[in-house]
Order: C-alpha cells, then structure tokens, then sequence
C-alpha cells in the first residue's frame, strides 16, 4: 500500500530558521506503524531526516510526535488507523511545546526541570523504618495507572494551558508529584502540597482533557490533577481563587441545587480582592446594560432540599 | 420527537439567550420538550464540585437520570459541559454494577433509583442523528449563503473519546462543520476549534484564559470568519464575554460575534433574530445581521 506523508522538517544550520513540509510516499503493509514508515523514509529516500526512536514497542518512551495534528507514539499508531479519508497525506509534526531541535526531535530540558520541581522521589520521615518499608497493597494498587507513565511527553506536547504559559507544571509532572503524594511510604505531604498550591501548580489546569486523551498508557494526568486539588482543599489550603471557586461552587449548588455562572466569580476571587473585581465588574454590568439578562435574583431550585440532603448524606461519608 | 430538556445552569441564568433560541429551534424542527420533567434536576456539578467530591457529583448526575427514567423520555442537552460531565459519570455508573447500587442508596431516600438506561444527547448530537441533517436541510428556509463560520465544539463534547463513544459514532467529530455547511455557510478550519476556551480558569489564572480567547477568536477572525458557533455556553460566556479584554491584551480589534448553536439554525429556519435575543450579545451582532438582512 502506497502511503504519503507529509512530515515537518528544521533544519538549526539552515539559514532562514523556519520550518517547512515536506511530502514523501513510500510503499508500506498494513501492519505497519507510523515509525515503521518514517525510518523507511530515512533509511531508503532521506538520510537527513531526524527522528528519536529505540524500544519501537510503547515502552521506552522516545517516539512521541504529533500525528494529525493529535500528539501520540509512531510506534504504536498503525498507519491504517490515520490515513485521512480524503485522500490527504498523513502529517507529522514534532511534540507541541517544547523547543524542536531538528525535525521531530525537540528538547526535553524543560520537561525535566518541571519534573524535577516536584521532587519524584521518596522522602520518608525522620524515623527509618527497621527494615524493609512495606506498603500495603491497598495503598498501592490504585496508583498502578500513574507509574505506568513512560515519560514520553505527549501530554506535555498537546497540554492547551502550556500552549499559553511555560510556567505551568504540566500534566506529566502533577501526575508524578500526585504518584507520591498518595505513596503511603512518602511523609513529605505537607510540603508536597503546599507547593502544589502555588501559581503553575494544580489550580492552573483548565480540565480540557487533552493529557487524558493523548496519553498512550492511561496516565490520565487531569484525573490525578483533580485529586489532587481535592488533597490540597483537604489539607486546608484553601487561599486560592480556585479553592473558593470550588467552595463557593459546592456552597451554591448545595444551597439552591444550580449555580450562576455570573455570580461566581465575585466569591472566587475573594470579596477582598479588589484588582481582579475591577477587571471583572465590566462583564457584570456589560452584560446587564447589553440587556443579555434580567437582575434577577437567585431563586432555588423547586427540590433544592432534596438536593441538599444529597450533599449532607454525601459529604457526612467522606 | 420527545426529550426531556436539561438546560443546564447557564441557559438558566448567564444566557437565556440560548433559552428562547432552543425553544424556538425546537418548536420548528419538531422536538418536543418536557421542560417538568427535569426542572428539579441538579447542576451536574460542571466538573468543579467533581473537585471537591466526585462520589457527590456522581451521585447528583444519577438523581438526573433517575428523573429522566421515569418521565420514560430521552434526555436531551444543550451544553457542551453538561454533556461531557454527564456521559463521564454516566460511564462510571453504568460500568461498575457496585457503584451504581452505592448511589442508588443514597437515591432511595427520596425514592428514586438509576437502572441506567439513560443516554444523555447533545441537540447537536440529537440534529445530526435523531433528526438527521436532511431533515434539517429540508426545514430550511433561508440558505446563509456567503457567509462563513468558525466551529468551537468546548472541550467536554470532543474528550474524553470513550464516554463520548466518539468510536461508535465518528459523525460527531464533524457534526458542528455538517450543520454549518447544511445551513448553506462555510466553514471555517483554525487550530483551536476543538481546543479549550480558558472559562474554567478564568477566575484562576485570568491572563492565560484571556490568552486563549484571544488566540482562537483572533485566529478564527484572520481566516474570514464573520462569527463563530458553538454548543457550549460557557465557552460563549468566555469568547464573548471577555472578548473585550482579550483584545486589549492582544493590543488589537477582534470584534467577532459568538452565537449559540441553535442561533445559528435559527437564522437558517427563518426565525427573527430578536426572538433568540441575539440584539443582546456582549459582541455585538449587528453587522452581521445586517449582513443577513440585505443577503439575497
Ligand atoms: S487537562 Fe490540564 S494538564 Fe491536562 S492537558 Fe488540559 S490543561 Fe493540561
Ligand atoms: S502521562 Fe502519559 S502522555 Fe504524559 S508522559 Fe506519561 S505516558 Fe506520556
Ligand atoms: S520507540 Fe519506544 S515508545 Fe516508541
């Protein structure tokens, strides 16, 4: 079967520094993967196209790239599985958000150095345990999703809020801080959390899915993330607009059953808070004078109380 | 054909907007709707109360469907996060038999019980496969011909693909751009239309939310677009809504009206576009509909 792609090329030494496509098509099987077909192409028609590749079985990590526009492993994507329907070739890009060093291989350092920040390495307490440290496998067997992470950085690549801002930790390297976090042998939750709280730490994923979507191994960062916000209100750190946005989104819901979107944010940045107000009041009063919706007041739902009494039930049991 | 209608939190509140138009869309194409049925059904918890208390919002989300049970109608959307959150719990409930029977304790005080038979539908979904799209096609009266929109799903009706049961049903991927192109407009392609409108951060982290309204609307105004649509009215309340400061923060003029999918079936269905109070957008509509008034 005859297949085109259409692969993003940079070369560092060329000398207007910009990218460009280039088509190729070369004669593949069915069974093939993605992989397969690039190394074909470097192997037989093009030399100077770079790529990082080695276990060529999902378990190394090195072969992450956009396919489609969608970050993935070549290795495991069959080349059936994306050809597009119309007959376009098959386009393939290096990793998203992180610097391309040539072709598809982009630089890591910053993937490391987030991974870094959150210390993915035990830290017992001051009392070492005599022996061995057991951990019951209760403790364990939950996190067996997590440390299935290859650190391949697909996540990483299609994250929509790195898209906007370098700062952020990322969904790879939440789900490992969450991975230790919840390891019963670790003790260093206290410190764990409270910078996980900071700016560029759990409150700054916008819930898009992305990482959840992506992620070859079933990681599901965005998942972990929210656990772990959950970790971080519980362990009282609840300072943060998104710790209010939450509380005060429980608080609405639990006392009327629905919320108002257009009052929300008055509780989550803190009455207090006077600068984000001010850059928040336009909307409130644009959307009134805009004739959007009536200053209606916010009635209960007609069975706010059984709703209420779901919450109590509920929440008596956590 | 007949649902039983979830509006959702906004719909009620922040745009009645997308109120009067699905009312008004659906009173044309022949879908009828409960709006009883489901009027004391909870906030679906938005994936935020998930945050706090996922057993909670689970156990909300059955009670939804419990009603939905019993008024024997299928449940019908008609916002991108309602539909997203739903399917998700919808998918922990109906997998795990065990789960299923913890809610339903909680629901038993109130004598309700989830057998879970519920399939929560998106009227985008319900157009394209209920009714079809030549069914729409046959109701239109006025083709928008000439003009050209961006599609903006929101996150929750694209990811994650499995609760989604995007597999089983690929029309949905495309479902936004067949009602654009059935309506007689052109799509418009840019990178963020399946990308995330930064609502849930807007309070968080307001410069990188605003970022991503400024990206999209900026990226989707540069390649022709007159306005853009989408399912999903928090994306609205952040595309329109903080339009305004988007575009400061990008220094430039963005001035692109977002509209409702149902407003946007709506002016293809011949219905005045007063009646779907589209006069009453942050972003102004009026070029547009001026537009449209003087198209042939
Ligand atoms: S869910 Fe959060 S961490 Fe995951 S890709 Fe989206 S913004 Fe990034
Ligand atoms: S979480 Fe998944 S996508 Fe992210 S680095 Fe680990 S394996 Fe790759
Ligand atoms: S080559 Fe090792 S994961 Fe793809």
């Amino acid at each position: 079967m005859e297949v085109n792609f259409k692969v993003q090329r940079f070369d560092p030494e060329s000398t207007d520094l910009v990218s460009h496509y280039q088509n190729y098509q070369v004669e593949m099987t069915e069974s093939s993967t993605v992989l397969d077909g690039l190394i074909k192409i470097r192997e037989e028609d093009d030399g100077t196209l770079s790529l990082r590749c080695s276990c060529r079985a999902a378990i190394c990590g090195s072969c992450a790239m956009r396919i489609n526009g969608e970050a993935g492993l070549a290795c495991n994507t069959k080349i059936v599985d994306v050809i597009p329907s119309d007959g376009s070739p098959i386009t393939i890009e290096p990793a998203g958000n992180l610097p391309v060093i040539k072709d598809l291989i982009v630089d890591f350092q910053p993937f490391w150095s987030k991974f870094k920040a959150v210390e993915p390495w035990l830290q017992p307490g001051e009392i070492e345990p005599e022996g061995e440290y057991l951990a019951p496998e209760e403790d364990m067997i939950h996190l067996a999703g997590v440390v299935s992470c290859i650190l391949c950085g697909a996540c990483v690549s299609d994250c929509t809020v790195l898209e906007v801002d370098d700062n952020f930790l990322g969904p790879a390297a939440l789900a490992k801080a969450y991975r230790f976090s919840r390891d019963p042998r670790d003790e260093s939750d206290n410190q764990r959390l409270a910078q996980l709280n900071q700016p560029g730490g759990v409150w700054d994923c916008t819930r898009c899915m992305k990482c959840v979507e992506v992620c070859p191994k079933g990681v599901d960062p965005m998942d972990r993330i929210m656990l772990l916000r959950e970790k971080v209100m519980d362990a009282g750190h609840n300072n943060t607009s998104g710790a209010r946005h939450a509380n005060a989104f429980a608080k609405f819901l639990k006392n009327s059953g629905w919320l108002d979107e257009l009052r929300l944010p008055v509780l989550s940045f803190g009455i207090f808070n006077i600068k984000a107000m001010i850059g928040l009041i336009p909307l409130g009063i644009r959307s009134q004078l805009a004739g959007k919706r009536p200053p209606i007041f916010h009635h209960k739902l007609s069975s706010a109380k059984e709703i209420k009494k779901i919450f109590e039930k509920v929440e008596s049991k956590k | 054909m007949k649902y039983a209608f979830y509006p959702g939190c906004v719909a009620r509140g922040a745009c009645p907007e997308l109120y009067s138009a699905t009312l008004e869309v659906c009173e044309i194409l022949g879908i009828e709707l409960d709006e009883q049925a489901l009027e004391g059904a909870a906030c679906t918890g938005a994936g935020v109360l998930q945050e706090k208390n996922l057993l909670l919002a689970d156990t909300l989300n059955a009670r939804t469907f419990a009603l939905a049970e019993k008024s024997g109608l299928p449940l019908m959307t008609i916002c991108s996060t309602c539909q997203g959150v739903m399917s998700q719990a919808n998918q922990r409930l109906t997998e795990d038999p065990e789960y299923l029977a913890k809610v339903n304790e909680t629901l038993a005080d109130e004598g309700l019980e989830y057998k879970g038979t519920i399939d929560p539908k998106h009227l985008l979904w319900i157009i394209a496969e209920d009714l079809g799209i030549d069914f729409l096609e046959s109701k239109i009266v006025r083709k928008l011909e000439g003009f050209k929109f961006a599609p903006f799903y929101g996150c929750y009706i694209v990811r994650p693909s499995k609760a989604l049961k995007l597999d089983e049903n690929p029309n949905r991927k495309q479902a936004l751009e067949q009602v654009i192109e059935t309506v007689g407009a052109e799509v418009v392609e840019f990178p963020g239309s399946t990308l995330c409108c930064g609502f849930p951060i807007l309070t968080i982290n307001p410069k990188n939310s605003q970022t991503m309204v400024a990206n999209h609307t900026i990226d989707a105004k540069d390649r022709g677009a007159d306005a853009m649509v989408t399912p999903c009215p928090l994306c609205h309340l952040n595309l329109d809504g903080y339009q305004p400061n988007a575009a400061a923060l990008a220094k430039r003029d963005i001035d692109l009206p977002i509209i409702h999918l149902p407003q946007l079936v709506g002016l293809a269905l011949g219905i005045a576009p007063e009646k779907m109070r589209l006069n009453k957008h942050l972003v102004s509509t009026k070029k547009l509909l001026s537009e449209l008034a003087v198209a042939p």
